[in-house]
């Protein structure tokens, strides 16, 4: 015969309410990523306001005589989207305690993930502007810049994964360090494509 | 909405769907930068439909899974002031009686709105606490197995908190009588038979009953 209630049994802060349906630590990065997003959307207005509501908005994207390496960057594209279904991979694979899929798959998006960062400051050698060149170049650069920002922080985010993927931590049960980082890499995948889409493209 | 966020997976289904969104856009906008400002807005008007049917009523019930032995039944109990109540120790016996089963009981932090959303919990909790001691404390004098947690102050929430992590076979739900009940007032009992697809057995306990006649007891035996 037992009775007793469970709350005696807790030590520590109240437990969080079970109805929220999302586990605290992934509440806290889905409101990290929606500041994120509002983040993005002021450097986004900013750029809708030099190219559209500026009186004096050049009548071609980007003004002549410059122009956007829009095939490296397309190709970059395709590098940071490859890098999501691998990440994705990773995680699919630790959840079948599929460790070395799971480090392959993390090293892979890792380094795609540094290849796209590398390519970026490459095109920014050889761009053939600077932040001086116009508004056009300044939202240019505050863009991609800020989002090669959240690829960098990503790519800490990702190292630390790997570093402790190869000392033997992550379980099929217990994989939300491998979890958050992916809900981050696939925001600034999707950040991207917006990015690239709306400036590059459009 | 769910977050597209919640997961990983989401996440990752999340990116897809923005790539194929962002494709439609840029080749609608090649084509004529008025088609691709259409095409964004249709899309804009699409996500704000799928928002609307996935905040509309499901109206399917929720299956509760059995877990645990198959001659076992567990059975939810949630009640408030009530806890104290004849009426409900006695559907409780009723139960205990019918055959083996493990009970959990919740009582809601009842609270005014105003606390709740200053966070003021404490003195609720606290209350919820003392009367789900009461209760423990009653049913394990008269030999039934029981535990139980102090809920939230939304007696359905608290239920759905209850049902996610003890899969209850039957819903045992105590009330004031019509007229004294929040809860019947707020529909409580309903929402809570049109939720889930287990028994949900209602019980009025009339407390100002339940005192007059004690009263009236202890006058006769003095």
């Amino acid at each position: 015969m037992t009775a007793h209630a469970e709350t005696h049994d807790h030590h520590g802060p109240p437990l969080a309410h079970q109805s929220s349906r999302v586990d605290a630590r992934v509440l806290g990065m889905f409101l990290f990523i929606a500041s994120e997003a509002m983040l993005f959307g002021s450097f986004f207005t900013a750029y809708f306001f030099v190219r559209v509501v500026n009186p004096s908005a050049p009548e071609t994207w980007p003004p002549e005589p410059y122009h956007f390496p829009v095939f490296v960057a397309g190709v970059n594209t395709a590098i940071l989207v490859t890098s999501s279904f691998t990440m994705h991979w990773a995680l699919q694979s630790i959840k079948r305690g599929e460790r070395r899929a799971f480090l392959a798959g993390m090293v892979l998006t890792f380094l795609m993930g540094l290849a796209f960062l590398l390519t970026q400051v490459v095109e920014y050698i050889h761009v053939g502007f600077n932040t001086g060149d116009g508004a056009f170049a300044s939202v240019f650069f505050g863009l991609t810049g800020l989002h090669g920002a959240h690829v960098f922080v990503g790519l800490t985010l990702l190292g630390m994964v790997i570093v402790r993927g190869f000392r033997g931590h992550y379980t099929p049960e217990h994989h939300h360090g491998v979890e958050l980082p992916g809900i981050y890499w696939h925001f600034v995948d999707v950040m991207w494509i917006v990015v690239y889409a709306a400036v590059y493209l459009i | 909405m769910e977050s597209p966020f919640r997961s990983e997976a989401a996440a990752f289904r999340f990116l897809l769907i923005t790539i194929g969104a962002f494709a439609l856009i840029v080749a609608a906008s090649w084509v004529n930068p008025w088609l691709g400002t259409l095409v964004t807005v249709a899309l804009a008007v699409a996500a704000l439909g799928v928002y609307m049917r996935q905040r509309a009523p499901q109206g399917l019930q929720q299956q509760i899974e059995h877990v645990g032995s198959p001659d076992e039944r567990r059975v939810l109990v949630v009640a408030n002031e009530t806890v104290v109540g004849e009426e409900l120790m006695q559907a409780i016996g009723d139960l205990a009686l019918a055959g083996r089963a493990e009970f959990y009981v919740v009582c809601p932090a009842l609270n005014s709105r105003l606390k709740t959303w200053v966070s003021d919990e404490d003195g609720a909790r606290a209350a919820a606490q003392r009367r789900l001691d009461t209760m423990l404390s009653r049913l394990s004098e008269v030999g039934i197995e029981a535990r139980g947690t102090v809920g939230d102050l939304d007696p359905v929430v608290a239920i759905e908190d209850a049902v996610r992590t003890f899969h209850p076979d039957e819903i045992v739900l105590s009330t004031h009588p019509p007229g004294r009940s929040h809860w019947l007032e707020r529909g409580v009992v309903q929402a809570v038979r049109d939720r889930y697809d287990v028994p949900v057995t209602h019980v009025v306990v009339d407390l100002q009953a339940q005192d007059d006649a004690q009263h009236d007891a202890r006058r006769v035996a003095t």
